[in-house]
């Protein structure tokens, strides 16, 4: 067991920070919001010459061959920042689905393009009916000659809209809750037959509803092995929460820094709200909070790669328990603290408050995972 | 960064737990797990034999029999002790008391006390709050006059856990009633219950038992030689005795044994025409805990890495954040366990119902199910209240 941080994984800490806080201030991340793909191409740019986009890829694609962790440490700085690029979309799910079951053929084409910044990626899974089932796929795929036509509709796929290419799950056989019969394809954003509404989340990141009508692909679209794609979708989703939480710490931590200086000048009754011990004690209250998430963020981080299947599921569902709850607790006092400006949207904490609630709803929220685990008593 | 125990780590976990499974006494075990405190003689018989394998005062430098233990080992071994669940080590003697005695005591004082408290041929109990020092513990009047070579000690103690078990107390006398901090007039004596003019009087708890007392000092004369370290300096010894009564403050592993305690009576009792195990409600709570537990189990192990990373002896804040949850998952776990029992919680004690007829016809489980309930309120009291503990994070940490 140990904590500590390579020299190389400080490095990348700090450079990352060091970047954000020169470029992404508060007043630049609106600039950002307002381009047309509703992300800054420049600070895109600028991941890839970082190397950030290759992180967790193979020297072989011109990656850096990171980890988890290393991811970690990348998504708790945009999550002070709140980030907008599409890097969870591009390189934590699209990126999984490559690493776990592309073909030598597709990661050489694909993986170097996304570690130099000109491909992005979407994860086209969740579909409007299936809630938080990661199993219940109604889009189909069927035989056509050498390739594969696929209909259907995803749903909140997240950065959806400006993806180059979808990683689009659809049914080649079984019922529609079967875990088996589920394969992944690799389609381009504009193939022919495939529809994108693009749209803001509540915290101001993209997202889109993608409809597929008679999409034709080839027999090399298909990622992975026909009909067994469930695995895979489940380590993509387990990637995504813990890149995620991670990006709540660092939300959590930047929430509880802003509140302590609010605290610190706000002035009533002539002096500072922050000498009042029942203010101090929430304070304390979201420092626990935080800490625990933290140690909850760093379980997932360490459990992404962990082979056994049940540890690995069971230690992520309690992490995403964690550091949703956490979350919570977190932005609703840091808002609760401030009063009436931490309701406004032109001040930061609101902005914190809306990336944490979109977590919960990400990928599986508290009341879900925890079922999970009450299952598993016994 | 890797979170998982290494091999050695885990092989240590396994000869801990053998040693544990082939040394413990089944019937204390036995009496553990159904929810009642050891006994005193337990308690002893338990420390003797780890003493006798060398693994009763782990924390202390090795020429006092301390065991070179890195910190995550002492942690292993807490938390399996505690599992298991067997007597923990007399708290007093190890982690208190022992520490200070080699830190501060001379050599006459560390030959003869350590051996002692090590194999609980004495056993210690703590003279600190008073009736009008609690939080402000420095407030304490408790007086003690020099007369040659003797202090003549007046006053009164309160709180004082296992007093009426104890051979000797460690206590924070005043020394110097006009010093100019309240901090400064204070010493730190070593008295023999046995001095005449000590009264210990039980105060029965919430929980129907004597743990705690009421201590009397009528003109107790103690020998100058039984004062540790110098005259007017016994806070600089308390403040060193309550950094270290931290680590092991989240004590998880009891928090794991009623968790298991409540499934394990769980799958007998039946509610709703299937076992209470299968309740969802039941199950939701138990996957809360779980969760709850996991975080801390992290988090202790954070600040037990940068412990051992640290050099300047000073207690770390954090360390405040696992008494507070620690406490409070204590206080759920134990809460599980007295709702686990439904309406045979309520009997008092499940002995006096048995003793009614010929035969038993409580459970064996029944009534002692909200005892730890009730004695675990006291868990964010003690060792600093758990918003002490928020002024202490406010003060290192958040600064406002």
């Amino acid at each position: 067991m140990d904590f500590d941080l390579t020299d190389d994984q400080k490095l990348l800490t700090d450079s990352v920070s060091k970047l954000l806080a020169d470029r992404y201030t508060f007043e630049a991340r609106k600039g950002f919001q307002k381009q047309p793909e509703g992300w800054s191409a420049d600070m895109w740019n600028q991941f890839a010459e970082m190397g950030l986009l290759g992180l967790p890829f193979d020297e072989a694609y011109g990656g850096f061959g990171g980890g988890a962790v290393d991811v970690m440490l990348v998504m708790e700085q945009f999550g002070k920042a709140l980030v907008l690029e599409p890097y969870l979309a591009t390189v934590v799910l699209a990126g999984t689905a490559l690493r776990l079951a592309g073909s030598e053929a597709q990661k050489s084409a694909i993986l170097p393009e996304i570690v130099g910044g000109a491909l992005k990626m979407a994860f086209a899974h969740g579909e409007q009916s299936a809630r938080y089932d990661l199993s219940d796929v109604q889009s189909t795929a069927r035989r056509s000659g050498d390739g594969w036509v696929l209909e259907g509709a995803k749903s909140v796929v997240l950065h959806g809209g400006s993806a180059d290419k979808l990683v689009v799950s659809a049914r080649t056989a079984g019922e529609r809750n079967d875990r088996d019969g589920i394969t992944l394809f690799l389609v381009d954003g504009d193939a022919k037959g495939v529809g994108r509404r693009s749209y803001q989340l509540r915290d101001g990141t993209r997202a889109a509803e993608v409809t597929l009508s008679a999409v034709q692909v080839g027999a090399d679209a298909v990622l992975g092995g026909v009909g067994d794609a469930y695995p895979v979708i489940s380590r993509v989703v387990e990637a995504g929460i813990s890149a995620l939480a991670a990006e709540v710490v660092g939300g959590m931590d930047k929430m509880l820094d802003v509140t302590l200086e609010y605290l610190r000048t706000r002035q009533q009754f002539g002096k500072a709200i922050g000498e009042n011990q029942v203010l101090q004690h929430k304070a304390a209250d979201m420092l626990m909070s935080l800490e625990q998430g933290r140690s909850m963020s760093m379980l997932a981080a360490m459990m992404v790669d962990e082979p056994d299947a049940a540890e690995r599921e069971r230690n992520i569902a309690m992490a995403k328990v964690g550091v949703g709850q956490a979350g919570k607790f977190v932005s609703q006092n840091a808002v609760q603290l401030h009063g009436g400006i931490g309701m406004t949207e032109e001040y930061v904490i609101g902005h914190y408050f809306r990336r944490a609630m979109m977590f919960d709803h990400s990928f599986g929220d508290t009341a879900y995972y925890l079922g999970k685990l009450a299952a598993q008593v016994q | 960064m890797d979170l998982r125990f290494t091999p050695e780590e885990i092989a240590w976990r396994d000869e801990v737990r053998t040693f544990i499974n082939e040394n413990l006494p089944p019937e204390i075990r036995e009496r553990m797990r159904l929810g009642y405190a050891p006994t005193k003689q337990e308690t002893i018989t338990w420390q003797r034999i780890l003493n006798k394998k060398g693994w009763a005062c782990p924390g202390w430098p090795a020429e006092f029999g301390g065991a070179a233990w890195t910190p995550i080992q002492r942690m292993i071994f807490t938390e399996e002790n505690q599992a298991a669940p067997a007597p923990e080590l007399n708290g007093f003697n190890i982690t208190m008391l022992g520490p200070v005695l080699a830190h501060f005591g001379t050599p006459e004082q560390k030959a003869y006390f350590l051996p002692r408290a090590a194999n609980l041929d004495d056993w210690w109990c703590q003279g600190f709050s008073e009736p009008g020092a609690g939080s402000d513990l420095a407030s304490l009047k408790t007086a003690a006059k020099r007369e040659g070579d003797f202090y003549i000690v007046n006053g009164q103690k309160i709180w004082t856990s296992t007093a009426h078990h104890a051979d000797w107390i460690f206590a924070l006398v005043r020394t110097d009633p006009n010093a100019r901090k309240k901090q400064e007039g204070i010493s730190f004596l070593l008295i023999d219950m046995k001095t005449p003019g000590i009264t210990v009087r039980p105060i029965i708890s919430i929980d129907g038992s004597h743990h705690l007392n009421e201590v009397f000092f009528d003109d107790v004369k103690v020998p100058v030689h039984q004062r540790i370290y110098e005259e007017n300096r016994g806070w600089d010894v308390a403040k060193y005795l309550l950094g270290n009564e931290r680590t092991g403050i989240a004590r998880l592993g009891k928090s794991r044994a009623n968790l298991n305690f409540a499934m394990d009576v769980a799958r007998n009792v039946r509610a709703g025409g299937a076992p209470l195990i299968e309740d969802p409600g039941f199950r939701q709570r138990v996957a809360q805990l779980q969760v709850d537990i996991k975080a801390l189990e992290l988090t202790q192990m954070r600040v037990i890495a940068a412990a051992s990373k640290k050099s300047d002896g000073k207690p770390d804040p954090f360390s405040s954040i696992l008494k507070v949850k620690g406490t409070e998952l204590l206080q759920a776990t134990s809460e599980l366990v007295m709702d686990t029992g439904g309406p045979m919680a309520m009997p008092i004690w499940a002995s006096e119902l048995n003793a009614l007829g010929n035969e038993p016809i409580a459970p064996e489980w029944a009534g002692y199910m909200a005892a730890p309930y009730l004695m675990l309120r006291a868990a964010s009291i003690y060792g600093g209240t758990n918003e002490i503990q928020r002024n202490i994070l406010n003060k290192a940490v958040l600064r406002l």
